[in-house]
């Protein structure tokens, strides 16, 4: 029927220029590397570019930032956006596509592992140089790495298991102390601990099992709210992982033996962006298969009836044990990795207010999906960091902005939707 | 001695969060949602009640009428709930009303951000200063064999349980009481008897940010420093109370609340007071542990959404 009325209507210039089938015949990789040659257009014309337009420097983030502190720069910033990245990379993806089609379709053909990691090491190169033009950027992507690996192990619980946890600060705490004082007892000489064990220089090849320590310990702290789950669900679970989070902020605030309310620093330098990424991608890996493996499946058989799933065979104990344990180490490595990107852990950074973030970032993006945990907890964070000079007014739009997006899709912009990274590096099909 | 004078503090700070966890309870008993902007409702009555107390008091002191001090906080109180039941009605709207079927977590959301626009919003109008509570009544302080007592903590006591008791006579003897517990017991097809729901909805909204206004002003007489954040964290703990009474239970809530006062008075009297969060939420965590559905909840059932 549509092909026929495809024949039947006329050639119009609008189907030609539609801006949908154009775009979905783009394949990733076209995307990568017109990401890539922007960036190496900004490196080489950025700054002459930047005071050629009026700006006082390169703009940091996209512009953003610039538009929103000075009003009058923006028609030059938003030129320097043209200029830089949405017409290089527009023009590798109109022109290119058929020629990176055919590119795509023989490195899938050779090996798809393969494909996929000639992507991943594209997407992590353009990041490096992207973020390496100043400290700010790396920050901003460092956090953002691990913004995502939080919101995807929130995801877990509360997207695929159905639960209302509020937990996760007090998980990311435990992972984030207990990394630090494994980094800083070992590694540095500190007040608190005193001189360093083992020589430092050893120190790097450490920092995944202090991360694995990290994890294992939130995951410990995690079965005082997986025990409880197997009679409590809903709201009492809810409570129960408020309290737990109360409990560990206050419990860690009385150790005085790791800094008590004062916090914890002097963290080895050793959360660079090249670690940040490849554990993210761990992480995002092994989630995903997490969540497609039988177990995942168990999850939301949990979720959509416990009764009918516990009839149908899912041990239902072992599979929320199972998830609750799993989602903390996760958390639980992100929040090492947090600890030694800002180098000082403070108890009152794991409280409400994180709480309030991560839930956030998970009911923006969407549950059960990890491409919502992806797009939620990058869109969030970017957010912002791009409405900063607004400064107070930012928890005005952001919030909105949330309420928005529930009342129009109560589950999240990208909810239900399965990730399939094989999926995802197939060329376009070309009509 | 001290038992006694701990005691009465811990009735005056569980007044607090049973004021605040009846709010939490009656929405969810009528529409099975937390409304978790109820903290920063809180803070708004409280505000909105030092607005009304500043106001009462300079026109006293212009001259346009002669009112003595109790007349003003008695006043305060009862239009400040008045003007924050229209907050708790905005809320409802904006928040719950348009998710009602979706899931229950995304209007746990809407309700997160409608308080950190509270919040924010505050800040904007009034600056990051804190106010302090203009003091209505002079302290008098009465010595009962050693224990001190406040006329300030007899006060609070005695309206918040007053309070507690007219919203359970309101309840349990009124015809709009009856549609809200008609409505509590069946959601489907109650509206088919005619009883409009959105208004019941919203009243219930309204009397819950009421009954917060109440408690913020109480707040604000016992402790006159008032900043934008207070709402947080005395709403997140009455929340607390509200499920360990039994979700949608008006008295478990009550008794609820009182009884996370003692815990926490408790607990920092024998222990050091920094170690009242962690012990305090390991009963609380205990107690739901042994008696998962709260004191006066029913268990699980099918009734929960999502």
């Amino acid at each position: 029927m549509e092909e026929t009325s495809e024949k039947l209507s006329p050639p119009s210039i609008w189907s030609k220029l539609n801006i949908r089938t154009w775009v979905s015949k783009v394949p990733l990789l076209a995307w990568l590397i017109g990401a890539l040659i922007a960036v190496g257009l900004e490196m080489a014309i950025g700054t002459p570019l930047a005071r050629g337009l009026g700006l006082p420097k390169a703009p940091v983030l996209f512009g953003f930032i610039i538009m929103l502190k000075k009003p009058l720069l923006i028609p030059g910033a938003a030129l320097y956006l043209l200029l830089i990245y949405v017409l290089p990379i527009g023009l590798i993806a109109r022109f290119g596509a058929a020629a990176l089609n055919r590119l795509a379709a023989t490195l899938v053909e050779f090996s798809t592992v393969f494909s996929i990691l000639i992507h991943l090491a594209l997407l992590y190169l353009a990041l490096h140089l992207w973020s390496g033009m100043s400290d700010y950027r790396i920050l901003v992507v460092k956090l953002t790495l691990i913004a995502v690996m939080v919101t995807l192990s929130l995801n877990v619980i509360n997207g695929y298991m159905g639960e209302f946890s509020c937990s996760h600060p007090g998980f990311m705490a435990l992972g984030a102390y207990a990394t630090s004082v494994f980094t800083v007892s070992l590694f540095v000489n500190d007040k608190l601990f005193g001189a360093a064990v083992l020589p430092s220089v050893i120190g790097p090849f450490f920092f995944p099992i202090a991360l694995f320590l990290g994890g294992v310990v939130a995951s410990i702290g995690a079965m005082v709210v997986a025990i409880p789950s197997f009679r409590t669900r809903g709201d009492y679970l809810a409570i129960i992982s408020l309290a737990f989070l109360f409990i560990v902020k206050s419990l860690i605030e009385n150790l005085e033996v790791i800094g008590g309310p004062r916090g914890l620093g002097s963290q080895p330098d050793w959360a660079n962006l090249p670690t940040v990424f490849l554990i993210t991608v761990i992480c995002i890996w092994v989630i995903n298969n997490f969540v497609r493996s039988t177990v995942g499946k168990a999850l939301n058989a949990v979720r959509d009836n416990e009764m009918a799933a516990d009839a149908m065979t899912v041990n239902t104990r072992r599979t929320k044990f199972v998830a609750f344990l799993f989602a903390a180490f996760w958390a639980g490595v992100a929040g090492g990795l947090f600890a030694h990107v800002l180098r000082y852990v403070n108890p009152s950074t794991f409280g409400i207010q994180k709480l309030a973030e991560v839930l956030a970032m998970v009911y923006f993006g969407g549950l059960n999906s990890v491409y919502g945990a992806i797009v939620g907890a990058t869109s969030i964070s970017l957010l912002g960091e791009a409405l900063r000079p607004l400064e107070i007014f930012k928890w005005i739009i952001i919030p909105l902005l949330l309420i928005l997006v529930m009342i129009f899709r109560p589950t999240g912009l990208i909810a239900f939707k399965e990730f399939d990274a094989r999926q995802l590096v197939q060329p376009k099909k070309l009509k | 001695m001290i038992l006694l004078q701990n005691l009465i503090n811990a009735l005056q700070w569980g007044s607090f969060y049973a004021l605040i966890a009846l709010g939490y309870s009656m929405v969810y008993s009528i529409l099975m949602l937390f409304n978790f902007a109820h903290g920063d409702i809180f803070m708004v009555g409280a505000y909105i009640g030092f607005g009304v107390a500043s106001a009462l008091i300079a026109l006293t002191a212009m001259g346009a009428f002669a009112l003595p001090s109790w007349l003003i906080l008695v006043l305060t109180i009862l239009f400040s709930m008045f003007l924050t039941s229209f907050v708790g009605m905005i809320v409802e709207r904006i928040g719950y009303r348009p998710l009602r079927d979706a899931p229950r977590a995304s209007a746990a959301i809407t309700g997160l951000m409608i308080g950190i626009i509270l919040e924010t919003g505050n800040l904007i109008l009034l600056g990051a200063q804190r106010v302090s509570f203009p003091s209505l009544i002079s302290t008098v302080t009465y010595d009962l064999g050693g224990v001190f007592v406040t006329n300030k903590k007899i006060m609070i006591v005695v309206v918040s349980m007053l309070l507690a008791t007219a919203l359970h006579q309101f309840i349990r003897h009124t015809r709009y009481g009856m549609a809200m517990r008609a409505m509590a017991f069946d959601y489907v097809v109650v509206p088919l008897m005619g009883v409009p729901i959105n208004k019941i909805a919203a009243m219930t909204f309204a009397l819950g940010s009421a009954l917060a206004a109440a408690a913020g002003i109480l707040f604000g007489v016992a402790y006159p420093v008032l900043d934008p954040y207070m709402g947080i964290l005395i709403g997140w703990k009455a929340f607390v109370a509200a499920i360990l009474g039994g979700r949608g239970s008006i008295i478990g809530a009550t008794l609820a609340g009182f009884l996370l006062g003692f815990i926490e008075i408790f607990v920092a009297m024998i222990f050091p007071s920094t170690l009242r969060d962690l012990i305090a939420y390991s009963i609380v965590l205990l107690i739901l542990v042994f008696r998962p559905h709260g004191f006066f909840g029913e268990a699980y059932s099918a009734r929960l959404r999502l």
